[in-house]
């Protein structure tokens, strides 16, 4: 589902009178009582608007029609009204928020076309096509809008790693992912994962998909042209997903699972061949608008595309191809069956559009007609089913300003009263965590090299894939730090997009634009809608700061069990732009003798931020103190400085400090080039005492680069002229990571035991 | 040299590999769709390519064997054409019956893309001349069913026939069973038909055929095939 319009939202002026014929309801079918309306979803509140607006009791169908369309994942009623306060503009932007994926320039003529989605709740129940079908469902959105899907990625947090479950559910998920992905033949090339206990009942599975078009072959979801025929591509109707957006809106239970039948069943094959048609109809001329069916099924499709061209449509539901018999109008418009797309075409074009769709062997039917009435008149054995006015539905649906209450700031702990401990110990164990063990296991399940272009692979601060024939660039990358968000929902709100361009900057690309997901639990708690109120604050303050608007996102809101939420969890996926592959920066250092230089220094120049750290949540075992504040104004001024010197040639190897600080992404670096770093500071300073916090603090707004001795001097002088932080903390070389002398740590046993740990933890071998 | 790649809906890499022929070359190779029954008499090369022909799921290649091109494709084959299946291809001219042996399911049951080295065990062919016999290459595997299984008569017909093309094996070059990354008999990773005119493998020489991609071990292959049948 997408987000609602924050800029244009297009009306059609006065919607004629609801007076209609008596409506037929099939004998068969329930009547619709207080609790068939409670079962639907619909408050007491909500189904009196929808008397009113109907001005009649509806039957069965429409209810759930209602029901579907007001549901918080289709409707954002409880976020729409905070949504609206993030940047979305800028100049390269050519579609912000509102259609099925937010749409960017990236020069020659090319568009980048990308979006994030959840498929939270029906992964839980059911792993592998619950995130099979949650790739499904964003690449569709992408090149519902023209664009060729060139990369995937996804951002997984799962329970506690000795949670019973979490072990089946991360084995589910992954081979899901890959399963639908590898078929379709779009590389995924990144994406991150967590573990956290408050994800035991509720995993998050945020898949996203970037695509490329021509900037002037980019199709919308507006219909137009009283008389078009719409139709209906792809897969069969069957009986599967009803309800999924329902369900998606409400929390879980102990009775959760039995919601397994909502849950779609996603065929990849059919995916690659309805992309491949789609796009061989959409070279030609005959689309006038195209939307996927997604969340919500026909119903929503249909809802939206004939609102946002002020229309409404004629539909006869005996022409929908069907997969099973006897299905009625109310499963017809509910069932959430994969791949499948309603499009509007150009009179006269049906016999071409056909042909193509029957090389690909895909159904094609003719099922509707547009209108002027702006009502949607569904038909069936030669009865009219349902007959409902379409912008009340789309576009007055309930918009709630929920009670909200700010998260109180957790007290800043000094460095010096956070206990010390053997560097060695700290660091052989931050390696091996859940959180930052090497996450290889799962992304060798995933195609990364599929289409050809994948210049950066898994495992890097961001992923870069070529634009294909071209030697330039998109750089991606999805982040968010939970941790930091529940501690401090603004200042994790900004962390979240400032990580993302941190990302994509050190791989030397121009950030560019972002998508959001946004995953909470219950709105109507006042903590939790505040903790959304605050990082939408945080984020908007982030996204003006760096010049890296929203596009396009999603909204992800109950992920509850049993009244347990999660971290807030608003993940970021970032795209950028690189305009010469020659210089791009990568993680692992190259050679031996090549100096490293941190940019960036930790706030107040001593020390480091130990608050929510990994080495006081994961070492001392304390969830615990205020996450690091992020300077917006020093976050860019490092940055741009960093990808001044990546675009100058100068600097090929950089890499960002996050999670778990310096020395952690000191030891990425040496596991990845496989050589040896001497660390060494300079006792005459106090900036790295005490040494702990310098060495596991983290501080934002940081890059540590290595270069040869030769530029190394160059550079320093530069950042001292801009004022930007800069300093000599070691010397590549050797088999070991040292600090200031003394026994170092032979980085081949410490990159053993951070590709271990995973691989065990999903054999069972070792209990984490 | 005149190749073409055969299209099933579902096949991937068909673009990939259609991109290294025609960068080796400077011909852009046909691209051939899976209900032709014909192909034209003047070509030189055919390339089945990677992928999920039919959605695979029913065994690998299984389907796409009993395709309309696939029975012109054999009967060329037969008359000498050479056809270079890779990954999904290979599948396919096992499930033909034109390579000996079959593609199971990975010993670890899960799907696996990453680098992976071979030994070239012969430069005694058209597909493998650029290479040296005994060297050591590193090409990507991406691959759910590539654990390669013979019955002992056919694995020593084709060992005692020189009729597999690359192993499995360590950065040095040494065949251990430790990567062998799907358990595929004897490390096998590619074999060829009786003449060498037909040959099968899962790793894809296509995606490391540039040094931007990473490495360009797989480029010989091409630059082999273009020689050979320009």
């Amino acid at each position: 589902m997408k987000r609602p319009a924050t800029r244009c939202v297009m009306r059609r002026p006065g919607a004629p009178a609801p007076s209609v014929p008596p409506v037929s309801a099939p004998s068969r079918e329930r009547s619709v009582t207080p609790e068939v309306v409670a079962e639907h979803g619909l408050s007491p509140e909500e189904y009196e608007l929808a008397l009113g607006i109907l001005g009649r009791a509806p039957n069965m169908t429409e209810l759930g029609i209602f029901s579907v369309m007001w549901s918080e994942h289709c409707s954002y009623k409880s976020s729409k009204k905070w949504l609206k306060t993030l940047p979305t503009e800028a100049p390269w932007v050519i579609c912000g928020p509102g259609e099925n994926a937010g749409v960017i320039d990236i020069g020659d003529g090319l568009a980048c076309i990308f979006k994030m989605e959840s498929h939270n709740h029906p992964s839980f129940i059911e792993p592998y096509q619950g995130a099979a079908t949650g790739v499904g469902g964003i690449l569709r959105d992408v090149f519902t809008m023209g664009a060729r899907p060139v990369a995937n990625l996804n951002a997984l947090r799962f329970g506690s790693p000795d949670h019973p479950k979490t072990r089946h559910l991360v084995s589910g998920v992954v081979a899901g992912i890959g399963g639908y992905g590898n078929c379709v033949g779009v590389p995924t090339v990144g994406g991150e994962v967590n573990f956290d206990p408050s994800y035991n009942g509720n995993i998050l599975v945020n898949a996203m998909t970037v695509g490329i078009a021509a900037k002037d072959r980019i199709f919308y979801s507006g219909a137009s042209g009283v008389g078009n025929p719409v139709v209906y591509v792809g897969s069969k109707t069957g009986r599967d997903g009803i309800h999924g957006a329902t369900m998606a809106s409400a929390e879980f239970n102990a009775d959760s699972e039995e919601k397994r039948p909502t849950v779609q069943v996603g065929d990849p094959f059919t995916e690659k061949l309805l992309i491949e048609a789609c796009l061989e109809l959409m070279a030609t001329d005959a689309i006038v608008a195209i939307q996927d069916m997604g969340a919500a099924g026909l119903t929503s499709s249909s809802f939206e595309m004939a609102s946002k061209g002020g229309l409404g449509i004629d539909m006869d539901l005996d022409k929908v191809p069907q997969r099973e018999r006897g299905m009625t109008a109310y499963e017809l418009m509910l069932s959430e069956s994969q791949e499948r797309m309603l499009m509007v075409l150009k009179p006269g074009k049906e016999a071409m559009a056909r042909a193509i769709f029957d090389k690909w062997e895909l159904d094609f039917a003719v099922v509707g007609t547009l209108t002027d009435t702006g009502r949607m008149v569904l038909r069936m054995h030669g009865a009219v089913v349902a007959d409902l006015p379409i912008d009340p539905l789309a576009q007055a649906s309930p918009e709630y300003d929920r009670p909200w209450t700010r998260t109180e700031r957790p007290p800043v702990v000094k460095p010096d009263d956070v206990p010390a401990r053997d560097w060695r110990e700290v660091l052989k164990k931050l390696i091996a965590s859940p959180d930052l063990a090497s996450k290889r296991w799962i992304w060798e399940q995933y195609d990364h090299m599929v289409m050809g272009d994948t210049v950066q692979r898994p495992g890097g601060d961001a992923a870069v894939v070529r634009i294909h024939g071209s030697n330039r660039g998109l750089a991606m990358t999805t982040d968010c730090t939970p941790r930091y968000c529940v501690a401090d929902p603004r200042e994790g709100g900004k962390q979240a997009v400032a990580e993302a361009w941190r990302n994509l900057t050190a791989v030397g690309a121009r950030p560019l634009a972002l998508t959001d997901n946004m995953n909470f639990g219950n709105p109507q708690k006042p903590e939790i809608m505040g903790q959304f109120v605050e990082v939408c604050e945080g984020m908007a303050e982030a996204c003006r700061a760096l010049d890296f608007p929203v596009v396009s996102g999603n909204v992800s809101l109950y992920n509850e069990t049993s009244g347990q939420g999660i971290l807030p969890t608003p993940t970021i996926g970032g795209v950028g732009l690189l305009n010469d592959l020659g210089r791009m920066a990568t993680l692992p250092f190259r050679r031996e003798g090549d100096v490293v230089v941190l940019i960036g220094d930790a706030i107040g120049g001593r020390g480091g931020w130990l608050g929510r750290s990994l080495y006081l949540r994961d070492i001392l075992g304390r969830a615990e103190y205020a996450p690091p504040e992020v300077n917006l104004s020093i976050e860019r001024r490092n940055g741009d400085f960093v990808r001044g010197l990546i675009e100058d040639g100068r600097v090929s190897t950089c890499h960002d400090v996050s999670d778990g600080g310096l020395l952690v992404a000191l030891a990425e670096m040496a596991m990845a080039g496989g050589i040896g770093v001497s660390v060494s500071t300079d006792p005459s300073q106090a900036y790295a005492q005490p040494l702990h916090a310098w060495l596991f603090g983290e501080d934002q707004g940081r890059y540590l680069i290595a270069v040869p001795e030769h530029e190394a001097d160059g550079i320093q002088r530069e950042a001292s002229r801009v004022g930007v932080p800069c300093r000599r903390v070691g010397i590549t070389g050797g088999e070991t990571l040292t600090v200031d002398g003394g026994e170092g740590l032979s980085v081949a046993s410490l990159k053993a035991a951070h590709e271990a740990w995973l691989p065990n933890y999903m054999e069972g071998l070792k209990s984490p | 040299m005149k190749a073409a790649v055969i299209v099933f809906p579902a096949s991937n890499c068909d673009r990939d590999v259609a991109v290294s022929i025609e960068r080796t070359s400077g011909v852009k190779p046909l691209m051939v769709w899976h209900r032709e029954t014909t192909l034209p008499d003047d070509l030189d090369l055919v390339v089945v390519p990677g992928g999920f022909s039919y959605g695979d799921y029913l065994r690998s290649g299984a389907m796409a064997a009993h395709s309309p091109i696939m029975r012109e494709v054999k009967s060329r084959s037969e008359r000498g054409l050479p056809v270079l299946g890779i990954c999904n291809g290979f599948q396919i001219l096992t499930e033909a019956g034109m390579l000996p042996g079959v593609l199971m399911r990975n010993a670890r049951l899960r799907f696996i893309c990453r680098d992976v080295y071979l030994r070239v065990e012969t430069h005694d062919s058209l597909f493998t001349d650029r290479y040296e016999t005994g060297e050591t290459v590193r090409i990507p595997i991406a691959h759910h069913d590539g654990n390669y299984f013979a019955d002992d008569a056919t694995l020593k017909e084709i060992e005692d026939n020189r009729q597999v093309a690359f192993r499995y094996c360590d950065e040095e070059g040494e065949v251990r069973p430790e990567v062998n990354p799907n358990g595929s008999r004897a490390n096998i990773a590619g074999v060829f038909n009786r003449d060498r005119t037909v040959l099968g493998m899962m790793p894809h020489p296509e995606r490391l055929a540039e040094d931007i991609l990473g490495g360009a071990d797989g480029k010989p292959l091409f630059l082999s095939l273009v020689e050979a049948l320009s």
